[in-house]
């Protein structure tokens, strides 16, 4: 069995949990910030810098740019935003359960079925409130 | 017969009867670094002309057929234009988040290729919690896209952004939802893990309904993540001009186009091996000749198959559903994947409380 970038690391940790056996990935992290940067690097060294005023304005289509873009927006996506973080939350706690359903057996099964009660009650009190009603 | 496994085992051993531990060491992370940034590469271009070359066929056209035989070349050409192109950045547009936006985009596309099994017994990082490893660095991706849209101060790529953060974040869940179906059916996080319990028949075979309809929900939600036709809202060319991307240019633009590409083939790789059975050959039951037969195909072969079958499934969608509208598309997530996912999970859970799968 061969996992070339952790063969002396993981030998020692391979089912125990340290920082070591996550080094291949700040290993790659550094790799491919390096990468990105010299290919950015290249093309900016081979590339013209010829800049008009007009060249770098905001693009739209031809027409003249009005006004500043950052300007609010419409709520629904924030409002998609934060539905989306309560959700997911109970999406991770999923992980757990999903791992050690076998041992938990049918208790473990109905209290997560209370959960997903929980979770069902929030989710129709959105719909009722209209936070996904996207024509107003 | 050689294999991707018999070649890294050959020449781990050379190197390290040939050189001490460290240096043996340190030219192995050379050569991983090599092998990804060549995969990486290799991937974009190979995908890229797929795109163009299944789009042509699809409204009888040639596509690129200029450069080198067939057009092969064509992507090379493209990158190297793009590399001794311009890249500007806008009078107004906020100089340090506009240019760190690509390089968070492309490092969550390449930190995910880390935990994947290319083959039997090839994988770079086999973690323990791989899995959930690759939902969470999929999920870095979005703030790439909204910095990408906010700090061009532009109109067009702030609709494209919030369009697209508003996308992203929601497929999530159900996607997320549907990973974790196969999660209770292996019981595992760890990718090899997952692939060595389909050794007895993939998931989508084994799992009855619940892992069909995961399939078929993961399918749509990462199809959405990548923002694909028919998801592509963010950057609908019609509408937009190229969304969050329309202010970038040369190679910034560049990393943004492969990272979409590259992103298009981990989810493929993470569909095919969570339900299509990674490296897996497909085996038959108790008959031995088949199953025989099966296995002489190397595990590579296996994977990069099942991959680049999902991959033609996406690039089908782009020329077959038109595009849908903004709260069509987070209706068709909130009001229906999102639960059917929920139920199906619970589903699946009694199902292997109760031993129903094989």
């Amino acid at each position: 069995m061969i996992h070339l970038l952790q063969i002396d690391i993981s030998k020692a940790v391979n089912e125990v949990e340290n920082a070591g056996s996550y080094l291949p990935i700040a290993i790659q992290l550094l790799l491919v910030v390096g990468l990105i940067g010299l290919m950015l690097l290249a093309s900016h060294k081979l590339g013209p810098k010829r800049n008009t005023s007009d060249k770098l304005e905001g693009f739209a289509c031809g027409i003249e740019s009005h006004g500043d873009a950052r300007k609010p927006m419409a709520i629904k996506y924030f409002l998609v935003a934060v539905l989306f973080v309560l959700f997911d939350v109970e999406v991770i706690f999923f992980y757990p359960y999903a791992l050690s359903f076998k041992q938990l057996g049918w208790d473990g099964f109905w209290a997560v079925m209370m959960f997903v009660g929980f979770f069902l009650c929030g989710f129709i009190y959105i719909i009722k409130k209209g936070a996904l009603q996207w024509e107003d | 017969m050689p294999s991707l496994e018999n070649i890294a085992n050959f020449i781990h051993n050379w190197l390290y009867t040939t050189f001490n531990a460290t240096v043996a060491l340190l030219l192995e992370f050379t050569i991983v670094a090599i092998l990804v940034i060549g995969l990486f590469s290799v991937l974009g271009l190979v995908l890229i002309f797929m795109e163009r070359k299944v789009s042509a066929y699809m409204q009888v056209r040639l596509g690129p057929n200029r450069v080198g035989p067939k057009g092969i070349f064509q992507t090379v050409a493209d990158t190297l234009k793009l590399m001794v192109k311009e890249g500007m950045t806008p009078n107004n547009a906020d100089k340090f988040l506009f240019n760190l936006a690509p390089f968070i985009v492309m490092t969550a596309a390449m930190l995910i290729l880390a935990p994947l099994a290319f083959a039997k017994n090839f994988q770079i990082w086999d973690i323990n919690i791989g899995v959930l490893f690759v939902t969470a660095i999929s999920s870095v991706s979005v703030i790439g896209i909204l910095m990408a849209g906010w700090a061009s101060n532009n109109k067009y790529s702030l609709l494209g952004a919030m369009r697209s953060g508003a996308q992203i974040v929601s497929y999530e869940l159900s996607a997320g939802l549907s990973i974790i179906t196969i999660v209770v059916l292996s019981e595992s996080l760890k990718i090899s893990t997952i692939i060595e319990s389909q050794a007895n028949g993939w998931w989508i075979f084994k799992g009855h309904i619940p892992a069909i309809i995961a399939f078929v929900i993961f399918i749509i939600a990462v199809t959405a993540e990548t923002n694909r036709a028919p998801f592509d809202l963010a950057e609908a060319e019609s509408e937009l001009t190229a969304g969050f991307h329309t202010e970038y240019s040369g190679m910034k633009f560049a990393l943004f186009f492969l990272a979409e590409y590259v992103n298009i083939f981990i989810v493929c790789v993470i569909g095919a091996t969570l339900f299509l059975g990674g490296w897996m050959p497909l085996h038959f039951g108790t008959n031995t000749t088949f199953n025989e037969m099966m296995d002489y195909i190397p595990s590579s072969l296996w994977l990069f198959g099942k991959t680049f079958f999902l991959i033609f499934v996406i690039m089908w969608f782009r020329w077959t559903f038109p595009r849908l509208r903004i709260d069509q598309l987070l209706n068709l997530e909130w009001k229906y994947l999102l639960p059917i996912s929920m139920i199906n999970l619970l589903l699946a859970t009694a199902m292997a409380i109760l031993g129903w799968h094989f």
